[in-house]
């Protein structure tokens, strides 16, 4: 009697545990808390509308999708147990995270788990390190400082160029590719530096890149050590232009910066809401009271990837999903997705912004 | 000689806000013996308490710069020491007359409480507000650079003299500072002699918080962003000043955390700005193994 319980049990439980409920969980993982949280915010709101939208659509294969949400806080150490929590609620997709310092760390416990993911993280580490689960689709550090670079070559010709660091992953890796590809084109920055993040008082610095004359600073870090540098910078009667790279999207930068944001270029991916065949989706997240700025878009065409991939492969195993994501061409809202062998967009497409009352647009 | 002087006025400005938090830890310190670790998060909750009083302000339509900064230092004052009151009477007067390490535990509890609730309630975003002061004035005009001192560097350094002055006479020149002299030398005998011994402390907590509520403002209004975290970074430096200029006594804790400002500024002026936080921590290591106390601590004498 006791035994036909148990068996009886076994059963109950087994069914619970495979996937009958026709959910299929997919994850976004990145800064939801902590002094990045805006971008975490973008993020979350662009694949909750995507997941909506396929869901209307009938789901993916058959499948409704259901959505997890991981917060790094842009912390290395948070970000792994952030993975590893994923894989236990036997996530098939992951868009995340979005630090390079968190993303490359947790890329190894997706990998071991067999997951693909599709992340903004630009540092080229991110995919060099031979991970077949690892896609990209955004540009990587290399070609933004590349573009960079060449800009401040071609448009600051004969003026003072400074570039600084915030000793971070991304920043590090970006502000060396700009000096990297400044230099090659003949103009050798005049200052090469590192600041620490998280301070408040850059007046040192700043009084330093008074001293060397300097009129462009190029910096590869976060936006909140920007806006600092450029009210100190105002302060002290210096006025900068500051190249940076695709953080300096957020919004968070003008209310931070007031007027002096005016004077911050950066490089980004071409503007997804310029892009005429994503016209409808970007109507409908004005409708919602959204603006798609910044990740916004990536994250709607991460989950659109996903859906296109599985649709194609007829399956959301790791292999078939990984095989069909690395041989195909996907239609999404910030254009047509390929990646290399090494799971890089093939497209790169970084163009040059600029703030101007509170809004960005492309540079002359 | 231009840009030194100009890096000169950026360490002192940076050094008075670091003394005027040092101070609150090295009063505490004096008389009861143990390091409030909730300091640094007082000095955030004090910036973000100035926040809401600018806003404030500025919804009213007051456009006086100096009305504007008279209410809301009173302000921030007023609440900052509230805070100060409640927390010493919540994590530290239980604890007294138990083990030295609960009420440091304690203390790194309080912390991270304070810095918890403020994300959850102000949220973890930063906090920006507009330049309230701007422009400032040339001192000195070479050909290759111009020194220039900005309103509200000028109004810190004024603020922090001016608190050092009152701070002076209060505890040298009134009843209550006698009465907290005497609370730091003996606490026994204090109370023997009629002295309200918790009240004293109590105060001492307040007083440590207003200081540090007019550093808060003062960085409010200098740097214009503020977030919940800012209050580690600030605690961390300004302890260490107090602990450079011998924790425990009040001169030491503003010279600390002058030098302080001026070895960061001077490093990241002259040498790598990378190394600046590893150059202040070095210094502090080399004065404490050549004077134990700080650079003007006493040596504790033990009474038999």
């Amino acid at each position: 009697m006791k035994k036909t319980f148990l068996a009886a049990a076994c059963i109950a439980l087994g069914a619970l545990s495979t996937p009958a409920l026709a959910d299929l969980p997919v994850a976004i993982a990145g800064p939801m808390t902590g002094q990045y949280a805006s971008a975490g915010d973008q993020i979350r709101k662009g694949a909750e509308m995507a997941i909506a939208d396929i869901n209307a659509r009938g789901g993916v294969l058959g499948e409704k999708l259901t959505l997890e949400v991981g917060d790094d806080a842009c912390d290395p150490k948070q970000a792994v147990s952030v993975a590893n929590t994923m894989v236990n609620k036997g996530i098939v997709f992951m868009h995340g995270h979005w630090c390079s310092s968190s993303t490359i760390p947790a890329s190894d416990v997706y990998a071991e788990s067999d997951i693909p993911m599709a992340t903004v993280s630009t540092n080229p580490q991110v995919t060099e390190r031979g991970l077949k689960n690892v896609f990209r689709i955004m540009g990587r550090d290399d070609q933004q400082g590349l573009v960079a670079g060449n800009y401040l070559a071609s448009h600051f010709k004969g003026k003072k160029i400074a570039v600084l660091d915030d000793k971070s992953a991304y920043g590090k890796g970006l502000a060396d590719e700009i000096a990297k590809a400044m230099t090659a084109k003949g103009a050798k920055p005049v200052l090469r530096e590192s600041i620490t993040a998280g301070e408040k008082d850059y007046s040192g610095i700043v009084t330093k890149l008074k001293q060397a004359g300097v009129d462009v600073l190029a910096y590869g870090g976060y936006h909140t050590e920007v806006a600092l540098i450029l009210r100190q910078a105002q302060q002290a009667g210096l006025k900068l232009t500051v190249m940076g790279g695709d953080t300096m999207t957020n919004s968070e930068l003008v209310t931070a910066a007031g007027p002096t944001a005016d004077n911050v270029m950066f490089t980004f991916s071409p503007d997804p809401r310029k892009n005429p065949d994503a016209a409808p989706i970007v109507e409908k997240f004005r409708a919602a009271k959204i603006e798609p700025e910044g990740y916004v878009m990536y994250a709607y065409a991460a989950m659109q990837l996903f859906e296109q991939a599985a649709t194609k492969a007829k399956s959301t195993k790791y292999a078939a999903l990984e095989k069909a994501m690395r041989g195909g061409t996907f239609k999404t809202v910030i254009g047509d997705l390929s990646f290399d062998a090494k799971g890089d967009q093939k497209a790169p497409g970084f163009v040059v912004y600029q703030w101007k009352d509170g809004k960005y647009d492309y540079a002359k | 000689m231009a840009y030194a002087l100009q890096q000169l006025i950026n360490g002192l400005t940076l050094g008075s806000m670091y003394g005027l938090i040092a101070i609150g830890y090295t009063m505490v310190y004096g008389i009861i013996g143990m390091i409030n670790f909730a300091h640094g998060d007082i000095f955030m909750v004090s910036a973000f308490i100035a926040v809401t009083a600018f806003t404030l302000l500025a919804a009213a339509d007051v456009t006086s710069v100096p009305l504007a900064l008279t209410f809301v230092l009173i302000v921030s004052i007023f609440f900052t020491s509230a805070y100060g009151w409640a927390v010493e009477r919540i994590a530290y007067r239980p604890l007294r007359g138990s083990t030295r390490l609960a009420p440091l535990i304690s203390a790194i509890g309080m912390s991270i409480f304070l810095q918890n609730a403020v994300q959850l309630t102000q949220g973890a975003r930063v906090k920006p507000i507009p330049p309230v002061i701007q422009g400032g004035l040339e001192v000195w005009s070479t050909p290759e650079f111009t020194v220039q001192i900005g309103w509200s560097q000028l109004l810190i350094i004024a603020v922090t003299v001016v608190m050092m002055v009152g701070f002076t006479w209060l505890i040298t020149q009134t009843p209550f500072g006698r009465q907290q002299r005497s609370c730091e030398q003996d606490r026994t005998m204090a109370s023997l002699l009629g002295i309200n011994v918790d009240r004293t402390i109590s105060f001492t907590f307040m007083l440590g918080a207003s200081l540090a509520a007019v550093a808060g403002v003062m960085v409010t209004v200098y740097y214009g962003v503020i977030d919940f975290y800012i209050g580690f970074l600030a605690g961390i430096k300004a302890f260490t000043a107090a602990v450079l200029g011998g924790i425990g006594s009040l001169p030491g804790a503003m010279l600390g955390g002058l030098l302080i400002g001026l070895i960061e500024s001077f490093w990241s002026a002259y040498l790598w700005a990378e190394y600046k936080d590893v150059a202040t921590f070095a210094i502090l290591v080399l004065v404490l193994m050549l004077r134990p106390s700080g650079l003007l601590g006493r040596p504790e004498v033990e009474k038999v």
